[in-house]
């Protein structure tokens, strides 16, 4: 009998459920502590957070709508992942898009929303694409490092977007960096407005709007694209080694593109939701960090689509949460942000920590069965 | 009786579910060289890691000089009098030679003092060994060998007593290593304990007092060299009796397959690795590359399998193939039916967290038959691998199985039924079994041969002679880049190759 | 523009830059060790607000910046673990540091002084206030040297001095003494420093401790020094921008202390004027902002000389089989 090389340390499901959980876990237990050492009660705290977030249609209306947002910028980490990059530009990406929506939403006039949001959707993607390309021509072609460049270009986004609001796009008279709303016409139908056809009541003020489905279609587009075409096997494949890739005769320099441009173009595809769908104009900081959350729900969902879809829900209802608990304790809502550090912490830095006693006690049993 | 110099009793180690070391105890006397000999993977350089305070073990005693000691860490082992030159050398490649000797053995806590301290004990050691270096000499800028050299100049500037050497001659010329052992029965006359790791029988029967001889992590036996023979040693090492030849016809030569004329490649680092050479290979045969690793062979598979560019001239079936730019990927080179055994089936080969499934397509995902429509036809995937499993009788047939899980014989199996079932008219194979259980070399061989009986040519790389003789019908060596001479397995000997591994001219000599 | 203008821009020039600086030469340490570290940020951010806040209740400045100096050890300490010891991704342990900081100094901020995550205002025994050197006062009137002396080169608080003494201090360090060599080396291959004796993990550890002391100090003059308290988010992509400066200096000492000052020269100029007129073409402010960024992405592209970080940096060290 041969001995194999090296044996699964611990079954997939383990791997793909049990660490993420327990990492949830740690990471709530911590920010229970800080809870009570701000002198708040934690169990109150999660009565108020589900209530506020999940207890009515409107809490639901906000929870999705940060859903939205994060499933687009964690496909878009999760896809980088695949080709072992690190795109930590998401938010600059996302900024850029905006840029794209605004243009196509100002600039032409639309007839229909439906139409609009063909066109904004392909200004967002090309713009977050774009953005995306010069790191990942540098990262291909030059081999610098692409976290840093990213960080770079985060910031210059941040420049960018700031002379566009500020020099061209602000209208006259007006003093707010910001510019002007968009027409009536590419207006996007709420969860409100698309649901009472069918007889459903949703909350009319929430901002969850129909790009919601679209974040959902891009799961199941991302899904399809990574685990069933060739493009997607090509892609894994240079993710788990690259001279792997050259051997089977994929081109490197192809991946690293291709994987940057469709994950920028993700990226980019979240300004739909919250400049076309909920703020109808573009203003600064619309992101809001939302390309940073990605990194923390593509950690989380272990960078498959589905994961990715839940871990943005679980991110939209704290970010629900989190504003509710603000609004009725002493908690600031920076709560949510460590929160969001903890998770990264768990699931991605300190990955070990949790894997190698699990990894211990699988073994042991597997022994104790043998 | 003299209190030996090292003794192991009951070292056994484990990572994670695989045992490297099993109850191994041994025992070595001072001043004398003694080998430790076994296939790759035996637990080898575990054992002498575990000595080195590199690993710890899970269980065992380690006595130096008739006192036990603990070795928890590699600064117990060089307070022991312990020194070790690893297989793959652990020096700082921007630091110069004299850093790199002061690094942890330094005095004091400024640096001007220590250096100056080394400078001029390194020039003692230097004309009591011969072991000159270059001390002002950045790590990068220098050979292999000098490098080498370097390494065993920091365990004696550490006081070592015990010196560890673990297959020390992998990257040398014959030359160089005739030199290294010189070097060595120097230190043992000088009252040094030398341990020499290594899988090649030669070396061992020319340098050795007494050898050890390992099997699967465990201690077979221990023998005195000048009581054993090669035969001997090499039923221990692979537990029966080894068929050193491979049953086949004589070739039946055909037409020229692959014509290669004034080739050379160019690496990353600008360094020139092949260095203008010309080959053919025909029909119905296999040519075998010998050579010690690093003289080019591994570029001129990589340039042949599209994975790098190069400049000359290379015809298939007479037709010219692209050597850089459009079309000298290894995509297009499989399209042209060329299939390519990697030399490095964990880091090449293979995708090691696919599925086998996965992995029968590697290389090959294009073909139409794995497609549907837009998306991969994962059934007919499956299919394929089921068949491909069967034939190749990898095991487990499992082909679910991420590829890390197989053993490296299955492992192998896997990527040479699917570049052989492709039916190539070229297959290049670089060294086919290393890391590979000797019932999985039999097979692979065999398949081998059988492409060449079906009128495929075959160009086969290894930095195994054995191998080199008993698949050959025609032998190339390379050295420094450059094809050395060409000649007929049955009218040379391992001599004469080495002679022209180490860039000595058979003819001219 | 006049000569005091320039001085004066020069003067805040030394200003800004010594936080990065001191920002830069904590990331000197750790990334020549082998530990990328992309949380500097966090760790200024975290160490503001602590020394601010103890400083605030304290009364002095010196108990704060110890008080910053802990909190960054602390974070340090964090990091260390996630990529020493649980040899986990050092980037992402970077971001989540950043992240936590965030987060943590406006909650506890809430928490402690109820001024909407600020904490109150410094004043004098709060802050470190400005050294002014001998006869300074006195010679302010010589032409040019004058105010070169007493504007430029005196009035600075003593962690402005600290900073750039720094520079000298860093560089002895690392290339003439043991500790620098074993520094360099595990930063290169740490394999090479484990066979030979030297512990990776007490090398590296202290590498990331040394980096969390100059972060602590660098936070500490950004609240107590620089203004007089702490207010959300102050670090303002400081962090970032120390990290690019040690990119542009290649990781060598006296080069970071130029890349510091070109970066603070930038941001001292988008500070004092909006849009600069060059003869007709108008740069606006924004050019400035994002001049660091821009000419980071140029230096590692490689177009002005190839910025190679050590070799075994970002990756966590596992013994090979």
């Amino acid at each position: 009998m041969e001995r194999p090389l090296k044996m699964d340390k611990m079954p997939k499901w383990a791997d793909v459920v049990l660490i993420p959980v327990i990492s949830l876990i740690l990471a709530a237990i911590l920010s229970a502590l800080v809870i009570v050492a701000i002198g708040e009660d934690p169990v109150e705290a999660v009565n108020l957070m589900v209530t506020g977030a999940l207890g009515s249609t409107y809490g639901w209306g906000y929870t999705l709508y940060y859903a939205t947002n994060f499933m687009f910028t964690g496909l878009a980490v999760a896809v980088a992942f695949h080709a072992r990059m690190f795109n930590i530009g998401g938010e600059g990406q996302a900024m850029l898009g905006g840029l794209g929506v605004a243009m196509v939403c100002l600039y032409v006039p639309w007839p229909h929303w439906s139409l609009a949001l063909l066109a904004a959707c392909a200004g967002a993607m090309i713009f977050g694409a774009a953005w995306a390309a010069v790191p990942a021509y540098l990262q291909a072609k030059r081999g610098s490092h692409i976290v840093i460049t990213t960080i770079m270009f985060n910031f210059i986004a941040a420049a960018v977007l700031n002379y566009m609001l500020v020099n061209v796009m602000r209208p006259q008279g007006s003093m707010d960096p910001a510019s002007a709303r968009f027409p009536e016409a590419v207006h996007l139908p709420t969860l409100h407005e698309l649901l009472a056809p069918i007889g459903i009541s949703f909350s009319k003020a929430a901002p969850a709007n129909v790009t919601l489905l679209v974040a959902i279609l891009a799961c199941f587009v991302v899904w399809a694209l990574i685990w069933r075409t060739r493009l997607g096997y090509e892609i894994r494949a240079y993710g788990h080694s690259e001279t792997g890739a050259l051997y089977a005769g994929i081109s490197p320099v192809k991946i690293t593109m291709i994987a940057m441009l469709i994950s920028g173009a993700l990226a980019g595809l979240m300004a739909t939701n919250n400049v076309m769908g909920e703020a109808e104009r573009l203003v600064l900081n619309s992101t809001e960090g939302a390309g940073f959350i990605g990194i923390a729900v593509a950690l989380m969902g272990r960078s498959h689509p589905f994961g990715v879809f839940l871990a943005a829900i679980l991110f939209g209802f704290l970010y629900q949460g989190g504003a509710e608990l603000a609004l009725w304790t002493s908690i600031p809502r920076e709560l949510i942000v460590v929160i969001q550090a903890l998770v990264i912490l768990f699931t991605g830095a300190l990955d070990n920590m949790v894997r190698m006693p699990l990894e211990k006690m699988f073994l042991a049993m597997r022994k104790g069965k043998a | 009786m003299t209190v030996p110099a090292i003794e192991l009793k009951g070292i056994s180690k484990s990572f994670g579910p695989v045992q490297a070391n099993k109850d191994i105890s041994i025992s070595v006397a001072p001043g004398t060289i003694h080998g430790i000999i076994g296939e790759n993977g035996a637990g080898k350089s575990t054992l002498m890691s575990i000595l080195y305070g590199f690993y710890k073990a899970d269980k065992g005693e380690i006595w130096i000089n008739g006192a036990k000691t603990e070795i928890p860490d590699s600064q117990a082992a060089i307070a022991a009098g312990i020194g070790m030159v690893f297989q793959h050398f652990k020096l700082v490649e921007n630091f110069t030679v004299l850093e790199n000797i002061i690094l942890g053995a330094e005095d004091g806590g400024l640096l001007k003092p220590s250096l100056a301290k080394a400078r001029k004990t390194l020039k003692e050691l230097a004309t009591e060994y011969e072991l000159n270096v270059d001390p002002d000499a950045v790590i990068e800028e220098i050979g292999v060998g000098m490098q080498q050299r370097v390494e065993i100049l920091k365990a004696l500037y550490r006081q070592a007593d015990i010196l560890i050497l673990d297959e020390p001659t992998g990257v040398l010329t014959p030359a160089e290593a005739d030199q290294l052992f010189r070097i060595l029965h120097r230190l043992k006359d000088e009252g040094k304990t030398i341990i020499l790791i290594t899988h090649k029988l030669r070396e061992i029967m020319e340098a050795t007092d007494t050898v050890s001889v390992m099997r699967r992590g465990q201690m077979t036996a221990t023998v005195k060299t000048s009581e054993t023979n090669p035969q001997h040693l090499a039923e221990l090492m692979v537990g029966r009796k080894v068929l050193l030849q491979v049953d086949k016809v004589p070739a039946k030569v055909g037409a020229p397959v692959l014509e290669i004329e004034n080739l050379h490649v160019t690496d990353e680092k600008g360094v020139e690795r092949v260095k203008g050479i010309n080959l053919e290979v025909r029909a119905g045969e296999i040519l075998g590359i010998a050579g010690v690793a690093g003289n080019g062979q591994s570029e001129l598979l990589e340039v042949l399998g599209g994975m790098r560019p190069g400049t000359g001239s290379i015809r298939l079936n007479g037709s010219p193939l692209a050597l850089s730019g459009a079309g000298s990927d290894a995509r297009a080179r499989r399209d042209q039916h060329i299939a390519h055994v990697p030399e490095d089936r964990q880091r090449e080969g293979l995708i090691m967290d696919f599925h086998a499934w996965e992995n029968v397509a590697f290389g090959y995902h294009h073909d139409p038959a794995y497609q549907s429509g837009i998306f991969m036809n994962n059934a007919a995937l499956r299919a394929d691998t089921e068949r491909k499993i069967e034939k190749f009788d990898v095991r487990p047939a499992d082909g679910w199985l991420a590829a890390k899980n197989f053993s490296g014989g299955n492992q192998q199996k896997i990527v040479v039924a699917r570049e052989i079932e492709r039916n190539p008219d070229l297959l290049l194979v670089g060294q086919p079994t290393r890391g590979v259980d000797i019932g999985a070399i039999e097979f692979i061989h065999q398949q081998i041969v059988a492409l060449r009986d079906q009128g495929k040519a075959v160009l086969l790389v290894s930095v195994e002679l054995e191998e080199i003789f008993s698949l050959s019908d025609r032998i190339a060596v390379m050295f420094d880049g450059h094809i050395m001479g060409e000649r007929l397995p049955h009218e040379t000997d391992e001599k004469e190759l080495g002679l022209l591994m180490a860039g000595v001219d058979g003819k001219a000599a | 523009m006049d000569f005091l203008t320039i001085i004066q821009v020069l003067d805040s020039t030394v200003r800004l830059a010594t936080p990065l600086l001191l920002a830069c030469l904590a990331g000197l340490y750790s990334e020549r060790a082998g530990i990328f570290d992309i949380g500097l940020e966090g760790k200024m951010l975290m160490a503001a607000f602590f020394s601010a806040a103890v400083a605030a209740v304290s009364g002095s400045v010196w108990l704060g910046l110890l008080a910053g100096i802990a909190s960054s050890l602390v974070l340090s300490g964090l990091h260390g673990l996630a990529s020493i010891t649980f040899r986990g991704n050092q980037l992402i342990s970077g971001v989540a540091i950043n992240f936590l900081a965030a987060g943590m100094t406006v909650l506890i901020a809430q928490d402690w002084f109820k001024q909407g995550g600020r904490t109150p205002s410094l004043f004098a025994g709060g802050r470190f206030e400005p050294i002014n050197f001998p006869f300074a006062e006195a010679l302010s009137g010589v032409p040019i040297l004058g105010p070169i002396y007493s504007e430029l080169l005196s009035g600075h608080s003593i962690l402005v001095y600290l900073a750039f003494l720094a520079v000298p201090g860093t560089w002895w360090v690392l290339y003439r003494t043991r500790f620098g060599l074993r520094l360099r080396a595990v930063g290169e291959n740490p394999a090479a420093v484990d066979t030979a004796g030297v512990s990776v993990v007490g090398l590296r550890y202290a590498a990331v401790a040394i980096c969390g002391v100059l972060c602590g100090i660098a936070g500490a003059y950004l609240a107590t020094a620089l203004q007089a308290g702490f207010v959300k988010d102050m670090t303002a992509g400081r962090g970032f921008i120390a990290l690019a400066a040690l990119i542009f200096a290649k990781w060598r000492p006296w080069q970071a202390m130029w890349a510091c000052l070109l970066f603070g020269l930038l941001q001292a100029i988008a500070l004092r004027f909006q849009n600069i007129d060059l003869g007709g073409v108008v740069i606006p402010v924004q050019v400035m902002d994002a001049l660091p960024y821009i000419l980071t992405v140029v230096i590692l592209a490689g177009f002005v000389g190839k910025a190679i970080p050590p070799r075994a940096g970002g990756e966590p060290y596992v013994k090979e089989r």
